[in-house]
């Protein structure tokens, strides 16, 4: 694996191989001295062209405890904000021969585009609507952990999909790790056509019932000023998820940062059967997993892979 | 209908005097098939004489046995980008494109900065034409000032101008009460409305086809609905008010219901397809590659494409047009949201067609030279035609010959073509327009086998 552009293209063996460094990490990180030299002299180059978070803090602590030399770019108060292109951008962080380039970006195909313009490896980080394939490792690795397996589960992804980068690569990657998967929400920010990507569609919470983890997405206040709900209050009445919706024996996950009292009821939050803080703690091991495997892992054989390949980055030859 | 030239404008030269020997012609609409001397004396269709037979008389004579000879090809749609944004395309390289597409005619659309509005615009385009068009060019003004959508431009003032007809081509009329004006003006000036359909609530900010694969790639959708109830509304004022119009770039199934019902309705109505739109489908975007597959109207789903091919056999769509629509690399190299909506066409559109429709066997030779050559007739304009007597208007084609688009560059000043890399079967040697000759093919060279 050269690049982590997508989950659309991951074949199971190579998501576990990311998983299975992960645990290792996961190890490490109970020690006192938690850093190991792998990346020692080697430089990792972090492009956020959006606000974040949990996924640059958790990049950025990767990178460290791997012993990387970290850039970190912000888009806001950088060249960007003068007007350089992307691709300009990336020429000239890439001067600096970077082993890694880990970039968010409000666009679709961001990502691969910079993979056909450097010679580093590059994580994608969120682009657009498109995927955020971390967010999918770190929360099939969060399951996996309390399930053993994700093989015949039942997951409910509920809220607005529309807009998500995380439902698609979760559904996905739930998909691909034997799990099946429906999608929920109002038709207003379910994708028209996405049934044809293999998972159930409902529009009601009626059946939430047969799921045994009920993933929510992030519910944004400007949907309500374009017409794909009415109101937040109606949205939450409908498909909020709350103790009375869930099950005890259900888990519940969301990605952050969580609206709390909108797709999530504050009790639903901090009951036990909530993995929010693991997911968050699993962002860290998973992150240094992916870093290890495109910098580190070369050594290993290449897992073989019976699904279509990755996609060739545009700007290179096909 | 008036002749190509009487309307359109090229650079003045010299008159071709040809012998193409042996070579296969085919007309389908003259019901012109088989092997002849085709003769071009004087820059006009001399003669088509019995292989072997026709006398030099001084002409270049070129063996030409095992190629063929068409009609030249008439685009009604293409972007010459002048006005304003003249390092994408000007008049010179558009038609230089055009030529070595095998094209004898194409119609420049008023999207330019500014946009083509008034008298004067016309006048200045036709000068740069006359001075340095390779084949005649014919200019749409705009419906509205400005592309506004808002007050109708003097369209009695440009229609003296020269202005061939009229479209805010690039933006729909979304003013339902413009559009009826407009329809109304039609009969005191003429001249075909050309329509851009789309409604931009439906589209939002829709960057590619709404369906399965816009779900899959997460980029927001046009949904199909928003080109054909525009069609269905204007086709309803067109029949209110008897007047012409003509739909731009159909890419929908639905669509093509509209116009094929409003055509059994009797209203005045024509419409086009794009050489993309009849050879791609929304599964190449999963590539994420703007600088070949972003376009408005967006590719759709094979359903769509079938409905096109479809209708392009019965009569439905009567031409191929290829909105050749030139950007530079700055504006494709971003991300697919980012990037400028177009590609360009006229270079590869035989020969893409040709390698994609016509040799599977999915359409006819005879019906793609028709389509290629039925951009004319909507505009009131002749459509090209050898028959004896007519002016040359001539494409010479290779249909063995393979050639993969981009490898020598384009003639185009732009590099977006939808074909680029791939190995096309087909292509124009020579291209007669006006009478003159307008292209020939660099390792191509003429009277070397006489």
């Amino acid at each position: 694996m050269k690049h982590l552009l997508a989950i659309d293209g991951l074949s199971r063996d190579e998501i576990e191989a990311i998983l299975d460094r992960a645990e290792s990490f996961a190890e490490v990180g109970r020690r006192d001295i938690k850093k190991v030299p792998t990346l020692r002299g080697r430089t990792v180059v972090t492009l956020f062209y959006e606000s974040s978070t949990r996924t640059s803090s958790s990049f950025e602590l990767a990178a460290k405890r791997l012993s990387a030399d970290l850039v970190s770019v912000k888009a806001a108060g950088s060249s960007v904000d003068k007007g350089e292109s992307l691709k300009d951008t990336v020429a000239t962080l890439s001067a600096y021969d970077p082993a890694a380039i880990v970039i968010r970006h409000p666009y679709a195909g961001a990502a691969q585009m910079v993979a056909g313009w450097t010679a580093a490896a590059v994580i994608n980080a969120g682009d657009g609507k498109h995927e955020h394939p971390s967010q999918a490792l770190l929360d099939v690795y969060t399951l996996r952990r309390r399930l053993g397996s994700l093989d015949g589960k039942r997951i409910w992804i509920v809220g607005d999909v529309l807009h998500s980068r995380v439902a698609r690569s979760n559904l996905i990657a739930f998909q691909r790790m034997g799990a099946e998967v429906t999608v929920c929400g109002p038709p207003t920010l379910i994708p028209r056509g996405i049934e044809e990507l293999g998972c159930e569609v409902s529009h009601s919470l009626e059946r939430l019932g047969e799921a045994d983890v009920v993933y929510a997405l992030r519910m944004q206040q400007e949907r309500m000023s374009e017409s794909f709900v009415p109101s937040l209050r109606e949205y939450a009445a409908t498909f909020q998820i709350d103790t009375r919706r869930l099950n005890p024996r259900q888990l519940l996950m969301h990605p952050g940062p969580v609206n709390r009292g909108v797709e999530l009821s504050g009790e639903a939050i901090d009951s036990p059967q909530s993995l929010i803080a693991e997911q968050v703690a699993a962002g860290l091991v998973v992150r240094m997993a992916i870093l290890y495997e495109l910098l580190a892992g070369s050594e290993r054989p290449a897992p073989v892979s019976d699904d279509e390949p990755s996609p060739t980055p545009i700007g290179q030859p096909a | 209908m008036s002749s190509l030239t009487d309307l359109l404008d090229v650079r003045a030269g010299e008159d071709a005097h040809l012998v193409l020997r042996r070579v296969s012609v085919l007309d389908p609409v003259a019901g012109i098939e088989g092997v002849h001397d085709l003769v071009i004396r004087d820059g006009r269709i001399a003669e088509l004489a019995a292989p072997g037979e026709a006398d030099e008389d001084g002409a270049e004579v070129l063996e030409a046995e095992g190629l063929h000879a068409f009609p030249a090809f008439f685009d009604p749609h293409v972007h010459l980008r002048t006005p304003g944004h003249e390092h994408k395309e000007d008049v010179e390289t558009g038609t230089r494109a055009a030529a070595a597409g095998g094209y004898c005619g194409i119609l420049a659309m008023a999207n330019t900065e500014p946009p083509v509005s008034t008298a004067a615009d016309i006048s200045a385009l036709r000068e740069q034409a006359r001075a340095g068009a390779s084949v005649p060019v014919g200019f749409l003004a705009t419906v509205t000032r400005g592309m506004k959508g808002e007050e109708l431009t003097e369209m009695v003032d440009l229609r003296e101008a020269g202005a061939i007809g009229f479209s805010d081509d690039g933006l729909p009329i979304v003013s339902s009460r413009v559009m009826l004006r407009a329809l109304q003006y039609q009969r005191l000036c003429g001249g075909t409305i050309a329509l851009h359909e789309e409604d931009p609530d439906l589209s939002g900010d829709g960057v590619m086809h709404e369906g399965p694969v816009s779900a899959a790639v997460g980029l927001a959708g046009i949904p199909s609905v928003s080109e054909s109830t525009m069609i269905a509304r204007d086709a309803a004022l067109a029949a209110y008010e008897g007047a012409r119009i003509h739909v731009q770039h159909l890419s929908a199934a639905e669509s093509v219901e509209v116009v094929r019902a409003a055509k059994a309705a009797g209203v005045k109505i024509s419409a086009e397809a794009s050489p993309h739109h009849l050879c791609l489908t929304d599964e190449e975007v999963r590539s994420l590659d703007p600088n070949r597959f972003k376009m408005n109207p967006p590719l759709r789903r094979e359903s769509d494409r079938q409905a096109l091919i479809a209708a392009l056999r019965d009569g439905t769509i009567e031409c191929i047009a290829t909105d050749h629509a030139p950007h530079q690399a700055e504006e494709k190299e971003v991300p697919f949201e980012q990037a400028a909506m177009g590609v360009t066409g006229l270079e590869t559109a035989f020969a893409a067609l040709h390698t994609e429709l016509v040799l599977p066997g999915t359409i006819d030779l005879g019906l793609l030279v028709e389509r290629l050559a039925g951009g004319a007739a909507p505009f009131g304009i002749e459509r090209p035609t050898l028959a004896p007597g007519s002016e040359a208007n001539v494409a010479l084609c290779d249909l063995a010959a393979e050639w993969t688009v981009g490898e020598d560059g384009y003639e185009s000043r732009s590099q977006n073509s939808w074909c680029a890399g791939r190995t096309l079967t087909g292509r124009v040697l020579v291209t007669v327009a006006a009478g003159q000759v307008a292209y020939r093919l660099r390792s191509f060279s003429l009277g070397v086998a006489s």
